[in-house]
């Protein structure tokens, strides 16, 4: 069995509206999907769905190879799942709720002790252990939720959002942690931060609308993005201008775009014609013309643009 | 069943987190206390027996298990806990169970605590402690079915307070069904079959039949059908609920 998580035409319908249209999507032990979406994508829907919380209007969906209406029970067992938003109940201590946690997981009681503290430390969570969950910050909350998710050591993991509200240190470590159990788990995020997704999944699935508009490894991603292998350089204003046309004068150049920075810069981004290499011919023209720049590097934003492309509807972009 | 105790445990203990649990016994006792002083003249009577106290008890519970009950599931609802809890390794039937029997023992609890009214009694005179038994054992029951009904209503809704309001008036038709000026009123419009029915599916007569000391079979199984069917009713509304 190596497809762990298995979506087969996914539908919701809330009402009249179609939250979630024909999603499938299947993730094998080692991989992690990042789900990307605005907001209102249907995302959180169709995690609902894989965990058996809420039914499909029509589909089916698979946790370990275990149906997740017909064999929930065994499903969920071992599924752990970060719910949208993190709900916790905010009169227990993070404490007293993985051990409720560890108990309905049927950990033994000899080793629940030892689990409970295990994932406490896993998610950095000593300092408030005692303390009521409705008294924590947000980052807590969410670290809290992680725990519950992480305690029993599953092999499936669906987690919507893990590092919404959360510092950038803390999202850092959340990544780390994910990064780290990755090996031999299914792992499902959620996200709209594109760095995560290059800095920790193996693949991306992009919704919109209910649909899925783009399934790939994110430099595969990024490749279909006019921006791949683009150049950004940044100089100062009154050089735009002649940087600019000998720039676009430049045989595998398509288009050089123009966008004002503060203190008296700008920055022009590269587009090259068919994804062509051209840091080396950028470089050496500007330096021919003598055009000092401040920096010149390899455009980084390929799959936000991507992103921005697929899920901005067609009369929004004309109104940009 | 470990999964059915660990629920109900939580649930049980969740009571005791907030101010709710003290406040809700407080209020509990001095009601049913000044009920049976005041209201049903229990020193005036000079009857050696508890008689006037379990009579308040269907009124009574009309408006303290809705009170308890109306949590249950709605509190879940609005904080989104439900998601977590519905996707645990828990049975359906073991979640509505244990969170039930939670608040079912937390009514017992503070029917235990009206222990100082039959301490009185047995120093005023000689009750027969039988009767009284049997009619703590009623209310337990009763208590047990409004919390039912409660259960699958706050089910139904992420509002506590809709909650409470289906819960009352739900628990009134179950309750006043069987009551004499009801009965009289509807007498005129309906036939003796229909009247008979409505008192079976009513808890007064049950009730009553057992705090007059009589336990029958007839009696005690009514009260665990109306308990089941309405669990049954609050697992129907989950599973439906998950349609969305």
């Amino acid at each position: 069995m190596t497809d762990m998580i298995v979506a087969d035409q996914l539908v919701k319908d809330f009402g009249e509206k179609r939250a979630v249209d024909q999603v499938s999507l299947t993730v094998k032990r080692g991989e992690v999907l990042g789900f990307l979406g605005p907001n209102g994508a249907g995302k959180s829907t169709t995690m609902k769905m894989l965990t058996g919380f809420l039914k499909p209007t029509s589909g089916q969906a698979s946790i370990a190879g275990h149906d997740v209406s017909t064999a929930s029970m065994a499903a969920r067992k071992v599924l752990g799942y970060l719910p949208e938003g993190a709900p916790l109940y905010p009169d227990m201590t993070p404490w007293s709720l993985l051990h409720f946690c560890a108990e309905v997981r049927n950990v033994p009681s000899e080793l629940r002790r030892r689990r409970v503290i295990e994932s406490i430390e896993r998610t950095n969570l000593q300092s408030v252990v005692m303390q009521s969950i409705d008294t924590l910050s947000k980052g807590f909350k969410r670290r809290v939720g992680l725990a519950q998710a992480l305690l029993h050591d599953p092999e499936v993991l669906i987690l919507d959002e893990p590092t919404d509200g959360l510092d950038p240190n803390q999202k850092h470590e959340v990544r780390e942690l994910i990064r780290e159990i990755a090996p031999d788990k299914a792992i499902i995020i959620s996200t709209h931060i594109l760095e995560e997704v290059d800095a920790i999944c193996s693949r991306a699935v992009i919704i919109a609308d209910g649909r899925v508009i783009a399934d790939g490894a994110p430099s595969q991603l990024a490749e279909q993005s006019p921006l791949f292998n683009a150049i950004s350089v940044v100089l100062s204003t009154d050089k735009v201008q002649q940087a600019r046309s000998i720039l676009e004068a430049l045989d595998d150049v398509q288009e050089v775009r123009v966008q004002s920075l503060a203190g008296g810069l700008a920055k022009l981004t590269v587009v090259p014609a068919a994804s062509r290499l051209i840091l080396n011919p950028v470089i050496s023209t500007l330096g021919e013309a003598k055009l000092e720049a401040i920096s010149i590097r390899p455009e980084a934003s390929a799959l936000e643009d991507l992103f921005r492309q697929l899920t901005v509807s067609p009369d929004k972009q004309e109104a940009a | 069943m470990g999964t059915l105790f660990t629920v109900a445990k939580r649930e049980f203990s969740g009571y005791f987190a907030t101010p709710i649990a003290a406040i809700f016994l407080i209020i509990f006792l001095a009601v049913s206390a000044a009920f049976t002083f005041f209201v049903g003249y229990f020193l005036e009577r000079g009857n050696a027996d508890l008689q006037v106290f379990f009579n308040f008890h269907p009124w009574l519970y009309l408006f303290f298990a809705p009170a308890l009950s109306m949590r249950l599931w709605a509190e879940e609802r609005r904080q989104g806990t439900i998601e977590l809890f519905l996707t645990l390794p828990i049975p359906l039937w073991a979640a509505v169970l244990g969170k039930f029997l939670a608040a079912w023992l937390f009514l017992g609890v503070a029917l235990i605590l009206t222990f100082p009214m039959w301490v009185t009694v047995n120093i005023l005179g000689q009750p027969d402690n039988g009767v009284i038994l049997a009619s703590y054992l009623a209310s337990f029951l009763m208590a047990g079915g409004y919390l039912a009904i409660g259960s699958c209503l706050s089910a139904a809704t992420k509002n506590q307070v809709i909650a409470f309001v289906l819960t009352v008036t739900v628990a009134f038709v179950f309750t006043a069904g069987g009551a004499g000026f009801l009965t009289n009123l509807i007498s005129e419009f309906v036939g003796k079959s229909v009247l008979d029915t409505i008192a079976e599916i009513s808890v007064l007569p049950h009730f009553n039949q057992i705090v007059k000391g009589v336990i029958a079979l007839k009696d005690l199984a009514y009260f665990v059908a109306l308990i089941l069917a309405w669990l049954l009713g609050a697992m129907a509304v989950i599973d439906y609920k998950k349609a969305g």
